[in-house]
């Protein structure tokens, strides 16, 4: 797949003038030179280590030039090798070190096979990878890093430990003291999302390659049933799709866009029958997808009962709406519309809201995309008060801002358009890397969602028009390391449980997912903490033209990937089976945020206070409107006010000790009484 | 005392000449010994040794201070409520007031959703004139959005004086607006220079908590405040403060009555946003736990909406954020029913008509609170009480400031009185005083009013009709000047760029959906519809026709971009 795309490159070498090749322009690759975590420009190009040439189980059956593109830049890759033997007696259990001498990389070899085993056992799947062997690895799980060797076999984990006693005919994979983290889960991916007709470029199959050569082995998709569909029809559609095409595992979101009982029953059959546990609301999208305030409420309320997980696309969409149509009146129709007409404030204002309600309705909120420093305060500070709510900043917001929705390359500002949109502020990205490592912020997504040049192009005349979406599955694992681990924000231990285990504990999937522990699925990645590499559309293996991340140079990626049990991308080289994906179903009430939930749920009692009947006067009163001008036909005699009239059906005084109002509810006596979480306790002491 | 005819020319011995020898003047940037020379109801002279006509009325304020009548910028005096009325209408409104030293109101025009405001503006004026004794105005609160409210905006700000809307995010299907149309309403009001007020609850959650905590059988005063939690008021000044950025309009938040909607508030000022948060005497003084309360009609007095917060730190919070510049100005949002009247709620706290007193213990309350205790001194005591209210209404300096040439509006404030607040001696026309026993420092002795003695040695004479409609004029400075550089400052401009010529995928123009139609539903793995080129609706128009056109313009709108935050943006441009 990636050959193909590059000969495609090839081909179409010179591109078109609105493709302005990226990388070239005017967006300057970063450039690092003599920092604290840089290689020195050029430091290694005179060294004559031929590293392939000593490393065993490995044929030097590669030309350098020729995976050059693949792997990023040759010299500073030879540079991260040659460095390596000063650490590697500190980090190298003894034993490794006597099997494997002057192995400096990842090396599979098979106990049944040869020296030249490595390309024979990739290609012998069913034969050979049932039965896996990591040795020498340093196991890093959300809690701590330690040595072991792990042993997997048909898809699951089986031993972890040293010495392990394996059958034969095993393949091995030496880790050498590479980190092993459980493969990253992305938690918020769009692919094959249809968009009026036509459909976004990374289909099921060509998302979850990328997502692989990133590093990345469960995606989870959301389901976006058109507004007034099935929810479920449309789930079955999405999971065909994904059933098809997925090469790994995968689980969906189905997002709510519109409400009513149907869709009630719908979701609760959703949660119950289909593994489905989490949901999404939008607050923007006006007249389309958006909910009103009572229909959130109503949508958190239900969900808060049910064990599901609300989340939201938090941004004021009546108010866009406005600012929209102001921007188009002032003549701004190009992306930087895009941006202008939904400034952060707006995303806060809703994350504020979202966060309100949930409280009230005592409901777990997740709250997918944050894109700017207030939002993510909002969501901090909500933390802090206590609400139990969960933050995803995506690959975007971590790696990239909104500058460049002014770009004089229509394609390449086009290409940004996602929302919430990147912040224009410069200092966003850094900022909520922190927030991530700090913890005020959850867990990552990609929101990957790409689309063509041609496709954005539809709204080349009305930046409303641009269908809305990032990539960045591919990218995430990479970028969060060289974000936030490289410059020391977070230790390798949070960083996996930011990209796998807290979203697997949120999906309730932990421990089968997210941790490297016995009886776990085998989804495994070696890391290289090491490896350098140029992002960039030509080598990326998502179908789109533009990479937002275009010559962004991140340190780390993974060396070795497994899926299922299977090795999938080894040396660059990606080796997956479209259709081999399967549908993992969620549960409801995942303890993560649901343990706190219902400890509320049972704290909070209140009740009414007893009191005897009021028996003094009543007024009269009707019962039709609440203030005003007395009557609208008193408009004319201002100074004169119509008496009130006594109506003996509305009034309070009924003969039969009726109640005034037919509203007026019976009281079932002794219902306890649930109060959301966060300041009332003092009510509860007063009654 | 009760004489309707003859408004300003009632002869009163006393009252045309009057000097006040030996005050101290407090103003809200000083306070200097002085003598004040008034006449026909303006002060004349300030200093010392003043040239004086003969028969002059002389009260010696021995070393008293002297402070600008206080401006109770809230209240709803005779209030219409279904058909009831608030109990105190304009007379018992304002004679309250001035017994506790304010000497103007502003009141608010509620006109019924779908009528004419300025029918209820005339209404207003014509209650008012008739039965005010001290100075008034009007705020006129926005209950309906539509295009004819517009018109009746600018014929009020433009012929009768009102520099003020509010509009309520609460009370659903009634005086509710949307955001869209709150958005729109800004929009207009800050065109017109007048101030947006805000009533900040979530109507749509507050309706879902109502309709929960009935279910539940909760059906007392405590439901009040059970439905309308703190959260949800935060929520909503959140949301105004939001959209007000973004039409660059100020913001005055009415009835602050809890920490977290006055920290929204703090916070927002801190990022350098024009609002402004008007605390009320119930917020300041009291506390919700009285919803609780055994005696219903006693936990009924307290309803008001937002309510009061239940948590008791709450009234000192406030009082510290007002003395340290946070909130700005004091109200009362006096607005008060009879026990009798309230019992329309008595099976369901909903129908609990809303509101507390307060316009009568304002100033002693916010003396007590924060003078006393030393949170501020008497200069802002001024501020807070009148001069804020004056500047952010366009009423300075003449009112709310101790000058030559202002309104001879003043009160001798005894810093020493003590006093005990009862219903009993209250000068309203209800049962219930939410403040009832307790025990403020601080009080007028001496209330001039329109350059006539209204209070004097415990007696009020006060005179119904009396009272003159104050008018205001749009884009006051204090609040404006920032407003309108801002305006001047953030000008939008797109990125010239060239034409983009390469291929454009072809849509369905029906509008951003995803799953592919409807219609699709039965056959989920079939792929849409081709897609069918439409020249009407493709951007490739050869008569110039923008996919835009259908977009309503709006000619005259000003270029505003909100303040604070979108610096780097134009800079980019």
């Amino acid at each position: 797949m990636a050959d193909r795309r590059r000969d495609w490159w090839d081909k179409e070498d010179d591109l078109p003038v609105y493709l302005a090749r990226p990388g070239t322009t005017d967006q300057v690759p970063r450039q690092k030179f003599g920092g604290m975590f840089c290689s020195v420009e050029g430091a290694y190009e005179s060294k004559t280590i031929d590293f392939d040439a000593l490393s065993v189980g490995q044929r030097s059956s590669r030309g350098a030039g020729q995976r050059a593109a693949a792997r990023g830049s040759a010299s500073p890759e030879g540079g991260e090798r040659e460095r390596e033997p000063e650490r590697e007696p500190e980090r190298e259990p003894p034993r490794e070190a006597a099997g494997q001498p002057g192995d400096r990389g990842v090396g599979i070899i098979s106990s049944t096979g040869g020296a030249g085993g490595k390309e024979l056992l990739q290609n012998l799947d069913d034969l050979g990878s049932d039965r896996l062997l990591i040795k020498g690895g340093r196991i890093v799980n959300d809690d701590q890093s330690f040595y072991a060797d792990i042993y997997m076999e048909d898809g699951l984990i089986k031993q972890i430990g040293d010495n392990l006693i394996v059958p034969g005919g095993v393949k091995i994979i030496e880790a050498n003291g590479k980190m092993v983290i459980p493969g990253g889960i992305d938690i918020h991916t769009h692919f094959q999302m249809p968009y009026r007709g036509t459909t976004t470029v990374d289909d099921f199959s060509q998302g979850t390659k990328a997502a692989l050569a990133g590093g990345t082995t469960m995606i989870v998709d959301h389901v976006i049933p058109d507004p007034g569909s099935s929810l479920i029809e449309a789930f079955d559609r999405w999971r065909e799709w994904a059933d098809e095409k997925a090469c790994c595992d995968y689980s969906l979101h189905v997002d709510i866009t519109h409400w009513n009982d149907s869709v009630k029953q719908e979701v609760e059959s959703l949660l119950k029958e289909k593994g489905v546990n989490s949901f999404q609301v939008y607050m923007a999208y006006k007249d389309l997808y958006q909910m009103s305030n009572s229909e959130l409420y109503e949508i958190f309320t239900f969900l808060g009962e049910m064990g599901g997980i609300v989340q939201v696309h938090a941004e004021n969409g009546e108010i866009i709406a406005e600012e929209q149509a102001r921007m188009l009146q002032m003549g701004i129709t190009g992306p930087e519309g895009h941006v202008l007409s939904r400034p952060e404030e707006l995303e806060a204002e809703a994350v504020f809201r979202a966060i309100t309600i949930a409280s009230q309705t005592n409901c777990p909120l997740y709250v997918t995309k944050v894109m700017s420093k207030s939002a993510a305060d909002i969501i901090s500070q909500a933390r802090k008060k206590g609400n139990v709510v969960f933050g995803e900043p995506i690959t975007a917001s971590l790696g990239t801002d909104g500058t460049h929705y002014w770009s004089k390359n229509w394609a390449k500002a086009a290409s940004f358009v996602t929302s919430p949109p990147l912040s224009p502020d410069p200092t966003t990205p850094d900022y909520l890397n922190t927030l991530l490592a700090s913890g005020d912020l959850t867990l990552t997504g990609s929101a990957h969602c790409a689309f063509s040049v041609a496709q954005k192009a539809i709204g080349k005349d009305d930046f409303t028009q641009i269908p809305e979406g990032v990539n960045g599955v591919e990218e995430r694992m990479s970028l969060i390391w060289d974000k936030a681990v490289v410059t020391g924000k977070m230790d390798e231990n949070t960083f996996v449980a930011v990209t796998s285990t807290n979203a697997a504990k949120l999906l309730n999937l932990y421990p089968r997912k997210g941790r490297i522990a016995v009886g776990s699925d085998s989804d495994l990645v070696i890391w290289d903490s090491d490896a350098i590499r140029t992002v960039t559309a030509k080598t990326h293996h998502s179908a789109a033209e533009y990479n937002v991340f275009e010559g962004m140079e991140l340190r780390g990626a993974p060396l070795v990937v497994i899926c299922q049990g299977k090795i999938v991308l080894e040396d660059g080289k990606l080796q997956a089976t479209a259709g081999s994906g399967r549908f993992i179903p969620c549960s409801p009430f995942p303890d993560f945020a649901y343990k706190r939930i219902k400890a509320r749920k049972q704290l909070a009692v209140l009740r009414a206070v007893p009191r005897g009947m009021y028996d003094g006067p009543v007024s009269d009163f009707s019962p039709m409107s609440r203030g005003g001008t007395p009557s609208a036909s008193a408009r004319t005699s201002p100074t004169k006010q119509t008496p009130p009239v006594r109506n003996l059906h509305q009034s309070g005084f009924s003969l039969a000790g009726a109640p005034s109002t037919e509203e007026t509810p019976i009281r079932p006596a002794g219902r306890r009484i649930v109060v959301p979480p966060g300041g009332r306790s003092n009510i509860t002491s007063l009654s | 005392m009760s004489g309707f005819q003859g408004k300003k020319n009632i002869p009163r011995i006393t009252s045309d000449r009057l000097l006040i020898k030996g005050g101290k003047i407090v103003n809200d940037d000083q306070s200097f010994l002085a003598d004040i020379y008034m006449e026909d109801g303006v002060i004349k002279q300030i200093g010392e040794n003043l040239i004086v006509p003969g028969g002059v009325k002389t009260i010696d304020a021995h070393g008293r201070m002297l402070i600008p009548g206080g401006i109770d910028v809230h209240t709803r005096f005779q209030m219409p409520d279904r058909g009831m009325t608030a109990a105190d209408d304009f007379y018992q409104g304002t004679r309250a007031a001035l017994a506790g030293g304010t000497t103007m109101i502003i009141d608010h025009v509620v006109p019924e959703p779908g009528s004419s405001l300025v029918a209820a503006f005339e209404q207003w004026r014509s209650w008012a004139d008739s039965k005010s004794c001290c100075d008034y105005s009007l705020h006129v609160d926005i209950t309906d959005w539509h295009k004819g409210v517009q018109e009746e905006m600018e014929t009020l700000v433009k012929d009768h004086g009102v520099n003020s809307f509010l509009v309520y995010l609460a009370f659903k299907d009634v005086f509710q607006l949307t955001d869209s149309q709150i958005y729109e309403a800004f929009s207009v009001i800050r065109d017109l220079g007048a101030i947006a007020q805000v009533h900040a609850e979530n109507g749509d959650i507050v309706a879902e908590e109502q309709r929960r905590i009935l279910e539940l059988g909760i059906t007392g005063p405590e439901g009040h405040v059970l439905s309308r939690p703190e959260e949800v008021e935060a929520e909503a000044v959140n949301r105004s403060i939001t959209v007000s950025n973004q039409t660059n309009c100020p913001l005055y938040v009415t009835k602050v009555m809890s920490k977290s909607a006055a920290d929204v508030i703090a916070l927002a000022r801190k990022k350098g946003t024009v609002v402004y948060g008007e605390p009320i005497s119930a917020s300041l003084g009291t506390d919700g736990s009285h919803y609780w309360s055994k005696n219903w009609a006693k936990a009924a007095a307290y309803v008001t909406s937002p309510p009061l917060s239940p948590d008791p730190t709450t009234p000192d919070y406030l009082t510290s954020l007002l003395s340290c510049g946070d909130l700005q100005v004091t109200g009362s949002a006096h607005c008060t029913f009879s026990t009798a009247q309230r019992a329309v709620g008595k099976d369901n706290f909903t129908l609990i008509p809303e509101g507390t007193n307060g316009t009568e213990e304002r100033m002693s309350i916010v003396w007590d609170k924060c003078v006393v205790t030393g949170k501020m001194d008497e200069n802002q005591f001024v501020a807070v009480t009148s001069t804020s209210a004056a500047k952010i209404f366009n009423l300075y300096p003449r009112k709310g400031r101790i000058a030559v040439g202002s309104d001879a509006d003043l009160v001798l404030w005894d810093p020493d009185i003590t006093k005990i607040i009862s219903a009993k001696s209250h000068n309203l026309a209800v049962e219930y005083n939410i403040f009832e026993g307790m025990e403020v420092r601080g009080a007028p002795l001496v209330v001039i009013s329109q350059g006539k003695i209204v209070l004097e040695d415990g007696n009020l004479h006060v005179t119904e009709g009396s009272g003159r409609y104050v008018a205001r004029k749009p884009f006051p400075d204090y609040v404006y000047k920032r407003i309108k550089a801002r305006s001047r400052l953030a000008e939008l401009r797109g990125v010239p760029r060239g034409l983009y010529d390469g291929p454009v995928c072809e849509v369905s123009v029906t509008p951003k959906t995803v799953t592919p139609a409807t219609s699709a539903k039965t056959s989920p793995a079939k792929q849409p519809v081709q897609p069918v080129r439409n020249l009407h609706q493709s951007g490739f128009s050869l008569s110039g026709a923008q996919i835009d056109d259908n977009v309503p313009r709006r000619t005259t709108q000003r270029i505003v971009a909100p303040p604070g935050g979108k610096a780097n943006i134009t800079s980019l441009g």
